[in-house]
């Protein structure tokens, strides 16, 4: 048990999970919210992120390598837990799976909502403004897509960072981790509002 | 009486040993009062015919000390890993279903092998090392708040329970589970078992060790002894969020 490769990683995983990624994902669901303010505010917003100096650096290194990191890992993670919600349905073993769950769901949203956004944009094919994501959202199973992708990224950091907080040793004692519960349940009804309250403004 | 006879009835996975695949049989038994698991087994083998009216061979099934202390006689009853001398008919539903703890290796029925668990509190050096090439008299004293604290987590019998129990203990993966990690705690906090803390740490720091950890919680809900696992593992975890920077930027002394 001398190679502490796994731990590293594990940590490494935990981390990046919480920073940069579910930063990250705040900031964008906080811009997003820019829609409800009508479109000039939207594409200004949208402007000035897609403008910010050095942006394809920081795409780089907080956005797609962390990301693919931890998307990767995770998916290593959640296939190789043996889920039993079943026989031992307790609150805690029911958001271990539905964080796999999410997790796995995730990959696929996001893989498909960068083709659909950055991707198309990266190639001209597109540019992102306000029309962009009134066009894709005009379609009701993308609406219900990116519903479930906003619930899906809100609840898999939220419980996240429930975890993360045991996993750095942060919230020991049985009191701390209800506590962290409570608080990241309040983290995950916020990030839900303002990110369904933006999908809705493109309807 | 009028009435027929109340029985119970069981339904249990047995195997007839480790690579042969598993098999359910059905058995209807006379209800006594106050019955467990265990005295309808040892029905079972008293009069070893099947639920078909066939006669086959008895259950078989480990058992110690018949008062939920060994760990001995855990199985899967209805779903839920437990003791089986603690586990009391009335309060089943029926049919009652008993199957192994299919985590571990099965022997044969109801008996599996539990020695990864012990194999594991070696892999993390769950002991106090008290030998030395001279007498090294009496060790540091244990507050005795701290002791009665220490006696709970003291309380594991190695039943295989939490590991059964958790979606991370399973034949993808080398996760230790609960047990030995909470042993790892229990020896850190003892005062002479203190003395060789990191060497501890770094073992569970490794491969299948705390890392491994998906906070599903099953072990501390499924724990027969109510031993505190989670806040042995997040204890730990903070121990090893410690122990890691001090491995890396620490000094060139280990302990303390």
């Amino acid at each position: 048990m001398d190679n502490n490769r796994e731990f590293l990683m594990r940590r490494l995983h935990s981390l990046l999970g919480v920073i940069p990624i579910g930063l990250f994902l705040t900031q964008h669901l906080i811009v997003n919210h820019f829609a409800t303010q009508g479109v000039e505010e939207f594409n200004r917003a949208a402007h000035f992120m897609a403008n910010l100096p050095f942006v394809i650096f920081l795409e780089i290194f907080v956005i797609y390598l962390p990301l693919m990191y931890h998307a990767f890992y995770g998916l290593y993670i959640a296939f190789t837990a043996k889920n039993n919600p079943g026989h031992y349905s307790y609150l805690r073993n029911m958001l271990f799976v539905a964080q796999r769950y999410t997790g796995i769901f995730l990959v696929v949203f996001i893989a498909w909502h960068i083709f659909e956004t950055r991707f198309q944009v990266a190639i001209g094919a597109a540019e992102a403004d306000f029309s962009m994501m009134e066009n894709i959202l005009s379609n009701p199973f993308m609406f219900v897509f990116y519903i479930l992708g906003v619930v899906s990224a809100t609840f898999h950091l939220a419980n996240g960072l429930w975890s993360f907080f045991v996993t750095w040793g942060i919230t020991v004692s049985a009191k701390a981790q209800r506590y962290s519960t409570y608080f990241t349940l309040l983290v995950f009804i916020v990030l839900t509002i303002i990110g369904i309250r933006a999908l809705f403004a493109f309807v | 009486m009028g009435e027929a006879a109340k029985t119970v009835i069981f339904e249990i996975e047995r195997q007839n040993s480790t690579d042969d695949s598993s098999y359910w049989e059905k058995f209807e038994l006379p209800y006594r009062a106050n019955m467990n698991v265990i005295s309808a087994l040892m029905e079972i083998r008293r009069n070893p015919v099947n639920m078909d009216g066939k006669r086959t061979t008895p259950v078989n099934w480990d058992m110690n000390c018949l008062e939920e202390v060994c760990g001995a006689c855990s199985m899967v009853i209805n779903g839920k890993a437990r003791q089986s001398c603690t586990a009391l008919v009335d309060k089943l539903e029926q049919p009652i279903r008993l199957q192994p703890m299919k985590t571990f290796p099965v022997v044969r029925d109801l008996i599996v092998d539990r020695s990864r668990m012990f194999d594991s509190l070696k892999k993390v050096k769950a002991w106090v090392p008290i030998d030395g090439t001279h007498d090294l008299g009496e060790g540091p004293r244990m507050p005795e708040r701290k002791r009665q604290w220490a006696y709970e987590l003291s309380k594991c019998m190695t039943c295989g329970v939490c590991l059964e129990a958790c979606p991370n203990v399973n034949d993808k993966s080398d996760f230790i589970g609960a047990a030995p990690l909470s042993q790892v705690r229990l020896m850190n906090a003892h005062p002479s078992g203190a003395m060789n803390r990191d060497e501890r740490l770094n073992a569970i720091m490794g491969e299948g060790g705390l890392a491994d950890c998906g906070n599903s919680q099953n072990c501390v809900e499924s724990c027969p002894k109510g031993i505190p696992l989670t806040t042995s593992i997040a204890a730990l975890n903070r121990d090893a969020t410690i122990q890691m920077f001090r491995n890396f930027f620490g000094s060139d002394h280990m302990v303390d």
